[in-house]
């Protein structure tokens, strides 16, 4: 008889999509807690791939490219005037 | 190591839980460690990373659309949300879309070419750090090893120590008995002398009383002989000689 897990401990994946609300609000926003999970979400990408004995290219390339697309997304309100319209 | 702040922390623990109702009942209201943890030996790197697919999107996303759609659906989703894009220019075609079109072809032909070069090059480097690791570790391993030689023999070279007692307890009774001797020595040499002493007194002693007897004897005898003694004796001495002489010229 697997324990009752509370619902603040569940991971995203195990969440429910109603109880979706919920569970964000129950997360630790504090300044520390915003800081250890980016520390626990830079290990977990960090270890998968690139602490590895034969990294490969996707580690890198996948920084890569959500940089790219960040950078595209804060630029959109200037390349907003390259479209094809008429009237901008 | 992990064990032993467990065990430290664990009667502290239980101090801070509600005292138990019979007492030698562990009251276990928070799983303690059940897993053999511990931080040494360190497990070893794993061999590959994560699975990427065209360098950009993890294995784990087609894995998770394989059961709804099949090998092809996560293509097709690619194709539409890039199609959408597209049509509503959220996605702009612009300049820079040339550029990173050639660009991304160059670096898209370097890598198919001199990937597994660069790949090879970056193994042997990381390779040679693991060799001279290697090699260090196995070095303290030796040096250790003779160490615990070398302590051992010194143990084996401790137990005779019995030997080095016996023979120091062996010249000290020796030493004894050298002083021992001596001293008896000194003794009987001392106590000699002492009765020489004596003897020698005793000898003169009576060396002495003789000789002066013997003086005194001669004196009153010398003083008994009166003139007239004297007078008789030289008459008789030379009626003596007379005889004598007689007799001897009767020998001749």
């Amino acid at each position: 008889l697997p324990a009752a897990v509370l619902l603040k401990d569940m991971k995203l994946m195990d969440v429910k999509l109603g109880q979706l609300g919920s569970w964000l609000a129950m997360r630790d926003f504090t300044p520390g807690g915003i800081l250890g999970a980016i520390r626990r979400g830079h290990e977990r990408y960090y270890n998968k791939y690139i602490n590895v004995r034969k990294g490969g290219l996707g580690g890198l390339s996948m920084v890569l490219a959500g940089y790219v697309i960040l950078s595209y997304m804060w630029s959109y309100s200037h390349v907003k005037h390259d479209r094809r319209r008429r009237y901008h | 190591m992990l064990s032993r702040l467990v065990l430290r922390a664990a009667p502290a623990a239980l101090r801070a839980l509600p005292p138990p109702v019979a007492v030698g009942v562990l009251h276990t209201t928070r799983p303690l460690h059940t897993t053999q943890q511990s931080l040494a030996p360190v497990p070893p790197l794993p061999e590959k990373g994560g699975e990427v697919r065209h360098g950009l999107i993890p294995e784990e996303f087609f894995q998770f659309l394989y059961p709804k759609t099949g090998v092809t659906g996560p293509y097709m989703l690619g194709t539409g949300l890039v199609l959408y894009l597209l049509s509503k220019e959220i996605y702009v075609v612009n300049h820079e879309t040339a550029a990173a079109a050639c660009i991304l072809t160059v670096i898209i032909y370097a890598i198919k070419k001199f990937g597994a070069d660069v790949a090879a090059f970056a193994d042997k480097l990381n390779e040679e750090k693991v060799a001279t690791a290697l090699a260090m570790k196995n070095e303290a391993i030796q040096t250790l090893q003779t160490a615990i030689e070398e302590e051992k023999k010194e143990q084996w070279r401790a137990e005779g120590r019995s030997y080095l007692f016996d023979a120091k307890r062996n010249n000290i009774a020796m030493l004894l008995e050298t002083n021992y001797r001596e001293r008896l020595l000194m003794v009987y040499n001392e106590v000699k002398k002492r009765l020489d002493y004596q003897v020698a007194m005793q000898t003169l002693k009576r060396q002495k009383e003789q000789d002066h007897m013997i003086q005194w004897v001669e004196k009153n005898v010398i003083q008994s002989i009166t003139p007239q003694q004297q007078k008789e004796s030289i008459a008789k001495c030379i009626l003596d000689l007379k005889a004598l002489s007689k007799s001897a010229h009767a020998a001749v």
